[in-house]
């Protein structure tokens, strides 16, 4: 990767108990299919994020397995039921091997 | 031959247009046989039938490159009503499986929304795995303009 994957992560500040949310994140990286050939005509390898996961003090919440058909800077929508408050992980696996991950706090009133 | 900023302009973006074009021409192995497989190692050989689940997604894309699509499924999330996961198949890409969604009790909701790749106008299928074995399933057409893998 030519700049390290940046994840921006969108999750509300405070909620009510028991309250479902929505969460957004966005990871800039490029989702190279595999398919794509250079501009000398030879095929540029697949490299994609193939795995995403939402915890919530530890316990999964979500999770999503990527194919290649992923934009590129992947994004996702989804919801998550709270009844405390608590810290969300996020986790994005690329092909290669790395691990990027994200943090953010929810307060339940 | 002396350009203006606004011919440099125009021919640098011509180029770059060109050498996307140029980027663009993988093979297009399109296979409804192959998407109609996967789904059957989704489902475990069951037929999904229609109901439950809705998927939207635009019925005009013009950039295959980035097309929104979300799924939500008719559940209460809790007790033995629970979505396991949500699998997403685009029958004209060269690699039919698009995503699959896994949901928990946390999820407190069985919705989920991304951005695909399209190569071509086709159907887009979403199937629902539901916590007791069930499948549900929901299709849209979607034309695509400019295709976003190959096209």
């Amino acid at each position: 990767m030519a700049s390290a994957p940046k994840p921006r992560i969108k999750v509300p500040k405070t909620a009510k108990a028991g309250e479902v949310i929505v969460i957004k994140t966005l990871i800039s990286h490029k989702m190279e299919t595999g398919l794509a050939k250079d501009s000398d005509g030879n095929p540029i390898p697949r490299e994609i994020i193939n795995k995403f996961t939402c915890e919530f003090n530890g316990q999964p919440v979500y999770s999503t397995d990527l194919e290649p058909a992923i934009s590129a800077n992947p994004f996702f929508e989804f919801n998550a039921k709270v009844n405390e408050s608590g810290t969300f992980k996020f986790t994005w696996v690329d092909d290669d091997g790395s691990i990027y991950e994200a943090e953010q706090d929810i307060v339940v009133e | 031959m002396i350009l203006t900023r606004r011919q440099a302009l125009a021919l640098s973006a011509g180029a770059a247009a060109f050498v996307a074009t140029g980027l663009r021409s993988g093979p297009v192995l399109a296979d409804p046989a192959a998407a109609e497989k996967r789904i059957m190692e989704f489902t475990g050989g069951k037929t999904p039938e229609a109901g439950k689940i809705t998927l939207t997604a635009p019925e005009i894309a013009e950039n295959g490159n980035t097309v929104p699509v979300s799924v939500s499924v008719d559940s209460a999330m809790s007790g033995d009503d629970m979505v396991d996961s949500v699998l997403i198949v685009a029958e004209g890409n060269p690699n039919p499986a698009v995503a699959t969604f896994h949901f928990t009790a946390f999820s407190g909701a069985a919705t989920a929304g991304t951005r695909m790749r399209l190569a071509k106008t086709q159907k887009v299928i979403a199937i629902a795995k539901m916590s007791d074995g069930s499948v549900f399933m929901d299709q849209k057409e979607v034309k695509v303009t400019i295709g976003g893998c190959g096209g």
